[in-house]
């Protein structure tokens, strides 16, 4: 069975909390605050003001450049304040929040009706439509998807990659999406590879999901383009280079994009947007989030309008009782929610919820350079001397050794018999020496 | 006993050959430098903090003796006082400054900003507050772990474990500017040593509304504007709810201390007030 070469490691999948539990609709709340910045790139432009009234799927903020995305309104009702309001790191972010006033959608929404299957729009419209419905990756990063489809001159996408690995721990959102919306899924997948041109879509799925590589694959029997690739579990297969010398067997240049090799990546989330982006004119504006974590009285997976409240999500799957610590995605990129009536934006796969045991730290010893660490980076760096380096502030050498290809993982702090918290340092160090290249290269222009 | 001698020979031979090598080379390759250079790094008081923007004492006097005019340069470690030797000595004007000295302007203690949350990350405020707003209801006061006293080459920093703010020892204060550098939180500044330790400053960088900064910390500065109000000298500006005493201007009269209803505004080592009877209930609201 296929992996990727270097690296990794094998944390416990924890998946059987909410693996079982079907997608359920999250009744709307009463309020809902969304972010205007729920990708990567530039925040977008509100282009609604206090006391408007907005319908279900109606534009409340435009792209703020190309690489950004429009913001669509998830419920109907009044817009009670456009200002900035925390985050679920407390930070303020510029949001619109409305008040909610029954369920009315824009009415060019497709609702209900059979699968729709044949892709009659050309190549730029689906991708000016999936830009124009606000569709991001949906796996956590949140970059924007026409951004991807757009292939740069001079380069050719031989293939698409859906992401279907979800090697995150706890997480079961995508899991369900293949299980009950596999066919959509399919034909979202199948929109996407028309989007940039290419006859071969492969699906990496871990091992762990033997029901859902078993469920695609009756599915894609009857599409040859589509192959069900399953992948022995190992963390971090959902990572983007990773998946790719799984599936292809082909290395990503230090520095370089995945399109560098001929391959495209869209999670399986992503593509169940596109589907409806496309077929059904429905623009993004709600998401599948899992609700999990061992001391939770019922984990669910809940189809949730962006801008609901985490709080509400976790008092209707059992409340806050022994939780040490909420973290907004998986365990291993999550990060941990300090307010947690912050909203659910379009990157939140799910909200973690950990037992006060569970969720300490241990105590921080020193490196013993028994070099674990390098073992277990799936990028090949050494980040035992990569967190040595930026707590010296050596960003010239910190370059020299790397860092900027780090895709902050945490296989380093995983594996560290120390305690040490690795990955914590090496993300100041990758944050100043990214900022340093984007400066030499502005210089340079 | 031959071969000892040969072998004493050969290698002492060789020896005074290289000697000899070395010292010609030597006055060959014999790089002028500036004697001056030595004498003023002498001068300078050797802490090596890069206070004075260069990266040691030695590049310091370097450029101190290459450049005609060092007005711009100046020693905080050293003060003063040690410009005036070392422009003495170089026969040039000496560059003035006004001694100064950090402060911490956040008064956010455990008592006043009651923590929602526990921070269980790497032990630095740099890598706190890239992760996330902070341990309180305030995302502009005090993380508490210390990268200033860390980088602080002369112990004058260091963490009250009570009220889990740093404290600046004023005499071993030199003003080189690394704790400012090194809060991510921009809450440390450098102001006016002014006599016997006077201080008053607004001890909070609060810039959200009066209501939330309030509700996050007892002695937030809300922005009310009574302190501007009240002073004579026109020092106080207020701008974003906060509240900044230029110490330019400020001539100590203590008007705004008594007129602050959160107790933002602080002052140091004065001596105790007198309370006079028509004084009696704005001191109450200090006391507070």
């Amino acid at each position: 069975m296929k992996t990727f070469p270097i690296g990794g490691i094998h944390p416990s999948d924890c998946k059987e909390y909410s693996k079982s539990a079907a997608i359920e609709t999250f009744p709307t709340p009463a309020t809902v605050t969304i972010p205007l910045s729920q990708h990567i790139g530039a925040p977008a432009v509100a282009c609604v003001a206090k006391g408007d009234r907005v319908l279900v799927g109606q534009v409340i903020a435009n792209a703020g450049g190309f690489v950004s995305s429009p913001i669509h309104s998830s419920v109907s009702g009044t817009v009670v304040a456009v200002e900035p309001k925390a985050d679920a790191q407390g930070n303020k972010k510029p949001s619109v929040t409305i008040a909610v006033e029954g369920d009315e959608w824009v009415d060019t929404i497709v609702r209900g009706g059979a699968l729709k299957k044949n892709i009659n729009l050309s190549k730029e419209e689906i991708v000016s439509k999936i830009s124009q419905m606000g569709i991001v990756g949906m796996g956590g990063a949140t970059f924007p998807t026409h951004v991807k489809l757009s292939i740069p001159a001079g380069k050719k996408a031989e293939c698409l990659i859906i992401n279907a690995v979800e090697c995150e721990p706890y997480l079961t959102a995508d899991y369900r999406v293949m299980l009950e919306q596999g066919e959509k899924l399919i034909v979202g997948a199948r929109i996407l590879a028309k989007a940039i041109g290419v006859d071969k879509i492969y699906i990496g799925i871990e091992n762990n999901k033997p029901d859902a590589i078993s469920h695609l694959q009756q599915l894609a029997s009857a599409y040859v383009e589509v192959e069900i690739i399953p992948l022995k579990m190992r963390y971090p297969q959902g990572g983007e280079k990773q998946l790719i010398a799984a599936v292809t067997g082909r290395e990503v240049p230090s520095g370089g994009l995945p399109i560098d090799v001929g391959a495209v990546v869209q999670n399986v989330g992503t593509a169940l947007a596109v589907y409806e982006a496309v077929m059904l004119n429905k623009p993004l504006f709600e998401r599948v989030v899992t609700v999990t974590g061992s001391q939770l009285a019922s984990p669910k997976n809940l189809l949730v309008r962006i801008g609901t409240p985490m709080s509400a999500l976790i008092d209707y799957c059992g409340g806050m009782e022994g939780v040490g610590k909420v973290i907004a995605g998986g365990p291993m990129m999550g990060r941990a929610v300090s307010n947690v009536d912050a909203p659910v934006t379009k990157g939140t796969s799910g909200v973690l919820l950990m037992p006060t045991e569970e969720s300490l730290r241990n105590v921080e010893g020193s490196c013993i350079r028994c070099a674990k660490c390098v073992e277990a980076c799936p990028m090949g760096l050494e980040p035992y001397l990569l967190n040595r380096l930026t707590q010296l502030g050596d960003f010239e050498q910190l370059e020299h050794h790397y860092i900027a290809d780090c895709i902050e993982c945490g296989c380093c702090t995983f594996s560290c018999p120390s305690y040490l918290p690795l990955l914590d340092w090496v993300r100041i160090g990758k944050a100043e020496v990214m900022k340093r290249i984007r400066e030499r290269a502005a210089a340079k222009k | 006993m031959e071969s000892l001698v040969t072998t004493v020979l050969i290698v002492g031979g060789l020896g005074a050959l290289l000697a000899l090598l070395l010292f010609l080379v030597a006055k060959k390759f014999y790089v002028e430098e500036d004697p001056r250079i030595d004498e003023v790094e002498k001068m300078l008081p050797g802490a090596n903090c890069g206070g004075c923007g260069f990266a040691g004492c030695r590049a310091m006097s370097e450029a101190l003796v290459s450049k005609d005019d060092i007005s711009a340069l100046f020693c905080p470690v050293g003060g003063d006082e040690c410009m005036k030797k070392v422009a003495g000595y170089l026969g040039k004007a000496a560059p003035e400054k006004e001694p100064m000295v950090a402060v911490v302007r956040c008064a956010g203690s455990c008592d006043n900003r009651p923590r929602n949350n526990r921070f269980d990350g790497a032990k630095s405020c740099l890598v706190a507050s890239s992760l996330y707003a902070g341990e309180t209801g305030c995302p502009f006061g005090c993380i508490g772990l210390g990268d200033c006293a860390v980088k602080c080459e002369f112990g004058a920093l260091s963490i009250n474990p009570v009220t889990g703010l740093p404290e600046v020892d004023d005499e071993k204060c030199t003003a080189c500017g690394a704790c400012v550098k090194a809060c991510p939180k921009g809450i440390i500044e450098l102001r006016k040593k002014a006599k016997r330790g006077l201080k008053i400053y607004v001890s909070c960088v609060n810039k959200d509304k009066g209501a939330v900064a309030r509700k996050a910390c007892k002695v937030a500065c809300i922005g009310c504007g009574k302190c501007a109000k009240v002073c004579p000298h026109d020092a106080i500006v207020v701008e974003n709810n906060l509240a900044y005493i230029d110490y330019s201007k400020c001539k100590m009269c203590r008007k705004c201390v008594v007129e602050c209803p959160t107790g933002a505004i602080v002052e140091c080592g004065f001596p105790p007030r007198k309370v006079a009877e028509n004084d009696a209930n704005s001191s109450n609201k200090v006391a507070e």
